[in-house]
Formats: structure tokens, C-alpha cells, sequence
């Protein structure tokens, strides 16, 4: 396959142990800005105190006020969703504030990835309604589960990740020159760029997870939804990749990230969506992980709704 | 006898040879493609349940208006496609899976079919349904056939994006706002339409060889799916050639023997392709 050549520096990201959620956005975000110059153009007009030379701290002003100027938020009106006539998740309402970060949590079966196909259209609401304010659907971008995938199709790493152009593309337009460096520049941000060439199916778990989420950067949307995105990788690469979605948070983006690490939850997200086959708690991610709604979501599962 | 008299002869002297090849190359070139993409989505028996999901159809036209290709290439694909609804919706409102339902729906097919022909026809005509008539194509039978090729190449081309994408993440597709559904339908509808065009030239059992074999060789070969196209139809016309010129000068039946050289080309594939061939993977096998 032809490649244009290259030169772009690749930053290693080396945020280990955070302090704090705080410092961790703070600090991935100005990395982040620094690996997407695409990101860096003012938007609408905003301009730098220093006339034309935007730096540091001002680019990414820049870049949130124009993220706060267009709210994208999602809400839900007691919407449930299933298959086959059978509701997984009950009756859920409630809203993502654009630009929060929430991680939806809950033990197996609880809704999670079907609350997530549900808000991303996938999966039409038994009842109830989910409306995605903003720039609607189009402003949603997706990683589902790996196993969603059919990874013995021969596809590339690098077609993999355009695919995540495909609102910009679609099923015929070309992907020029611009579209395959923003693939290229986003599987060097998950540092898969020697691998751009290989077949998915030669992928471990960890890097298949790397190459779902520069798709996801591909799809350059404000809201993110992630399914599961640390699951099958090793602490390394969870780091990585946590600290690429703070970036991507501190860059305005809103964030909804099914998890299973209850500790990377309170350590990275201020809110939390504890589900157990319907809504146990919403809100401060604290007080929605207590032992109390932690429990809670375990007897509503083990022996359904009382 | 040279060889290149032994191979450009048969074709030079008689115009039926001509006209076979011709209509057999024509089937590769449309067939083969799609069956790259049956065996990319793990669909190989779909297209054998399809073959035998089209003959009542065409029984039905046979039975209605004689030998008249318009009225057995519509019921064709009208029971083709029938067969193809009826087992998807089977699938999506009962527990059965959708190749189960596929084989019940096309086992009934047959039967019908079989029944049908046989009302009215002699056996010779059934024995014409299922093997064809690729010595004996006419004018009308041979344009169907290069018309649909035609068709089904350019039809490829302009929905392969949309295709590779379903193949590879359906729900991914639909949530960037590509409607994966009618992809999946026309694709559907290339592969009914290319076995009922298919039926004149090789019979509608052996259609199906020419789809799947050349395409399920063509995966020992190359990787990717780009690749993987222009090389099964390539080996679908070698076959087809190939088949007839062992036709000729053995005295064998045409439609099996093209069957049987795309046959023998999988084998050979299987053992030396580089792409997961036997000989290739010595170590891997000892291993496990």
C-alpha cells in the first residue's frame, strides 16, 4: 500500500500516577493540544491574547470556548432498551452535561453496553426517547467492544481507522491526503504507527484496543462513547489511553466510558452512572459509587427488582 | 498435436466452443467477486441454499411459458429472493439461527422445484435445470449472462466501500449514519440474480462451484479482499477454459469438468498457497 512519508514527532505519554483528576486533565490536555495541530486552529474567529501566535495555555482556551460555544448534550426520557421484546434496561432518564466525563458502571448484564447502542442509534428505544441535542447523532463518536468486530475480515490497521472518517467520506467519496494523515496522526497518538500496514487480525488485545480508539480519533466528534475501552489491556496501556481521554476531556469533549475498574473511576471520572438493569445512581461519582449503591446493584440483578 | 493446437483449436473450429467460453467466462467474471465476499463473511453454504432456493421459480416459468428464459430468470429471482426474506425474518423473530432456517427453506425449495419440472417436463429437461446447457447457449442466453456480469461488476465496484464496512463492523456502520441493511439486500440480490443467469450456462447445481471455489482459492493466495477479487475471477476463467478443453478432447460432460478443474485448483491452493497453505504451515500444525 502507498504511504505519503511521515514526519510527524510522536509524544510518549508518561502520565503514570496521577494525583488528582484535576492534574491529570490539566496535564494531558496541553499534551493533547500538542498532538493535534489540526485542533489548534481557532476556531470561529477566537484569536490568542499575542495576535496570530496562539501558545500553550491559549490554544486550549481557544479550543474550549469554542467546544462551550456549541453544548452537545445527551438526555434520555424513561427510555428502556432490549432485544427480542425483552427490556435489558429499564426506564432510564437523565442527561450528560456537555463536557462532563461520566463512566457507566455495573456488574455484567446490567445495561451498560445497551444503554450505550441505544444513545448511539444502534438500538431503537422500546419506549421513551433519547434525544442527542447539538449536532445530533453526527456528533457522537463510538468504540464499541473489540468483540464486535469481525477481526478475521483482511482489513488493515490503518482502513480500520478510516473508517472512523466515514461521516466525512461516506461509502464514495475519496479519502484524500488530509483524511490519511489524520489516520496516520491519530495511530501515532495510540503509538500504532509501525503497524498502520498490518492486518487486524495479527493485533493483540491490547493493540486492537489502541486501533479502536484512533478510529475514534478519527471520528474528531465532541462526545465520546466508550465501550470497555481498557478491557484485555495491560496497566501500561491503560494508563496510555486513560491519559489520551482526560486530554480529549480537557479539549471540551464529552466523555461517557463504560468501565469495570471501579478505582480508575473515582481516581479519573467526577461522574458515574451505577447501573444494575435500570439507573441505581446518577450523579458525584462518591456518593454514586458508595457501599450502599454498590450493593444495592447487586441485589437488583441476583434477584431482579423487588 | 501441439499444445497451442491442442488449446486454441476446439475454439477455432466450432462455434459453440466459442460461445461456451465465452458464456462460462462471463459467469467467472461476475460470480467469482461475489463469492470472495460469501467466504469473507463466513456465508459459503448461503450461496449453495440460494442456487437450490431459485429452481421452483424457475420450474414455475418453465411450467408456465416452456423454455423461455424472461419467465425463468423472473421466477428465479423471485423465489430467490422470497427464500432469502423469509429465512432472515425467521431468524429475527424466532430462535433459529439463520443458516437453520436458510437450509429448511431451501430443502423445501428443492423439493418443490424438483416436483415442478417433473410435471410437465421429461428428465431431460430437469437434467438441463440442474446441469445447463453450456455447449448448447444461444444468442439471448449468452447477452443475459454478460449483461448480469456486466451489471454485477459495476455494482460491486460502486457499493465495495459500503460492503468491506458492513462486512467488517455492521453496527459501527450504522451508527455513522451508513444504512448497512440495503447494502447486505443488493448484495443479496447480485448473488440471486448471477445464479439464476448462471443456471443456463453450468445448471443450477454446479452455478454455485464457479462462485465459491475460484474465491475460496483465491483466499490461500493473497490477503486482502482488493486482492483477493481480481484472482478468483482470473481462476474462474482459467477454469472455465481449462474445463472446456478437457470437455472436448475427453469426451466428458462440460459443466462438471469446469467444476472440476476450479476443484482441482482449490486443492492446489490448499496445499500450496502462502497464504495458510499446508505446505507453508508445517510448524504450526506440528505445534498443535
Amino acid at each position: 500500500m502507498l504511504l505519503p512519508h511521515f514526519r510527524l514527532p510522536i509524544f510518549h505519554v508518561a502520565f503514570h500516577a496521577f494525583a488528582s483528576a484535576a492534574e491529570c486533565r490539566a496535564r494531558a490536555a496541553s499534551a493533547a493540544a500538542l498532538r493535534f495541530p489540526r485542533l489548534r486552529l481557532a476556531p470561529h474567529g477566537i484569536r490568542g491574547g499575542r495576535g496570530r501566535r496562539l501558545v500553550g495555555a491559549d490554544r486550549l482556551g481557544a479550543r474550549l470556548v469554542a467546544a462551550m460555544s456549541a453544548p452537545v448534550a445527551i438526555e434520555l426520557t424513561d427510555a428502556s432498551f432490549g432485544w427480542h421484546g425483552h427490556a435489558a434496561l429499564k426506564s432510564v432518564s437523565g442527561r450528560f452535561a456537555a463536557g462532563g466525563m461520566t463512566a457507566v458502571v455495573g456488574p455484567n448484564g446490567a445495561g451498560k453496553s445497551t444503554l450505550i447502542k441505544g444513545i448511539m442509534g444502534v438500538l431503537r428505544p422500546m419506549t421513551g426517547s433519547v434525544r442527542v441535542t447539538g449536532a445530533g447523532r453526527a456528533g457522537l463518536a463510538w468504540l464499541p467492544q473489540a468483540a464486535e468486530l469481525d477481526r478475521s475480515f483482511p482489513v488493515s490497521v490503518l482502513e480500520l481507522a478510516a473508517m472512523g472518517a466515514w461521516r466525512r467520506v461516506g461509502g464514495w467519496r475519496r479519502i484524500g491526503d488530509e483524511e490519511l494523515a489524520r489516520c496516520m496522526h491519530a495511530l501515532e497518538t495510540v503509538g500504532l504507527a509501525d503497524l498502520a500496514g498490518h492486518g487486524v487480525g495479527t493485533l493483540s488485545g491490547g493493540q486492537m484496543q489502541r486501533a479502536l480508539f484512533a478510529r475514534m480519533l478519527v471520528q474528531d466528534a465532541p462526545v465520546l462513547l466508550l465501550d470497555e475501552p481498557f478491557a484485555a489491556v495491560d496497566s501500561h496501556t491503560a494508563d496510555e489511553l486513560m491519559a489520551l481521554l482526560c486530554g480529549l476531556h480537557g479539549q471540551g469533549r464529552t466523555v461517557i466510558a463504560v468501565l469495570h475498574d471501579l478505582d480508575l473511576v473515582r481516581d479519573h471520572f467526577p461522574e458515574c452512572l451505577l447501573l444494575s438493569g435500570s439507573v441505581v445512581a446518577w450523579g458525584d461519582t462518591a456518593t454514586a459509587l458508595d457501599d450502599a449503591h454498590l450493593k444495592l446493584a447487586r441485589q437488583w440483578l441476583a434477584g431482579g427488582r423487588a | 498435436m501441439s499444445l497451442a493446437q491442442w488449446v486454441l483449436s476446439p475454439f477455432l473450429d466450432y462455434g459453440f466452443m466459442r460461445r461456451a467460453l465465452a458464456g462460462a467466462c462471463a459467469l467467472s467474471l461476475g460470480a467469482a467477486p461475489l463469492g470472495v465476499f460469501l467466504v469473507l463473511r463466513r456465508m459459503s453454504l448461503m450461496g449453495d441454499a440460494m442456487s437450490h432456493a431459485i429452481l421452483p421459480g424457475v420450474a414455475a416459468g418453465f411450467l408456465l411459458s416452456g423454455l423461455s428464459l424472461g419467465a425463468m430468470m423472473v421466477g428465479g429471482i423471485a423465489t430467490g429472493l422470497a427464500v432469502a426474506l423469509l429465512a432472515g425474518l425467521v431468524a429475527r423473530l424466532t430462535p433459529l439461527r439463520e443458516d437453520a432456517s436458510f437450509a429448511a427453506f431451501y430443502l423445501i425449495s428443492l423439493g418443490l422445484g424438483v416436483l415442478l419440472v417433473s410435471l410437465r417436463g421429461s428428465n431431460m429437461d430437469l437434467l438441463h435445470v440442474l446441469f445447463g446447457t453450456v455447449l448448447g447457449l444461444d444468442d439471448p442466453a449468452l447477452l443475459l449472462v454478460t449483461a448480469v456480469a456486466s451489471v454485477t461488476l459495476l455494482a460491486l465496484a460502486a457499493i465495495y466501500r459500503l460492503l468491506v464496512a458492513e462486512c467488517l463492523d455492521p453496527g459501527f456502520l450504522r451508527a455513522s449514519g451508513g444504512a448497512g441493511g440495503w447494502v447486505h439486500m443488493a448484495f443479496l440480490v447480485l448473488v440471486v440474480v448471477n445464479l439464476v443467469a448462471g443456471f443456463q450456462v453450468l445448471g443450477t447445481l454446479m452455478v454455485v462451484g464457479i462462485m465459491m471455489l475460484p474465491a475460496a482459492a483465491a483466499r490461500f493466495w493473497v490477503r486482502s479482499a482488493a486482492r483477493q477479487i481480481p484472482l478468483a475471477a482470473g481462476l474462474g476463467v482459467a477454469a472455465s477454459a481449462a474445463g472446456l478443453l478437457v470437455s472436448y478432447h475427453f469426451n466428458v460432460p462440460a459443466s462438471p469438468a469446469i467444476i472440476l478443474a476450479a476443484g482441482a485448483c482449490y486443492l492446489f491452493s490448499i496445499v500450496g498457497g502462502p497464504q495458510g497453505g499446508l505446505l507453508r504451515t508445517p510448524r504450526r500444525l506440528r505445534r498443535a
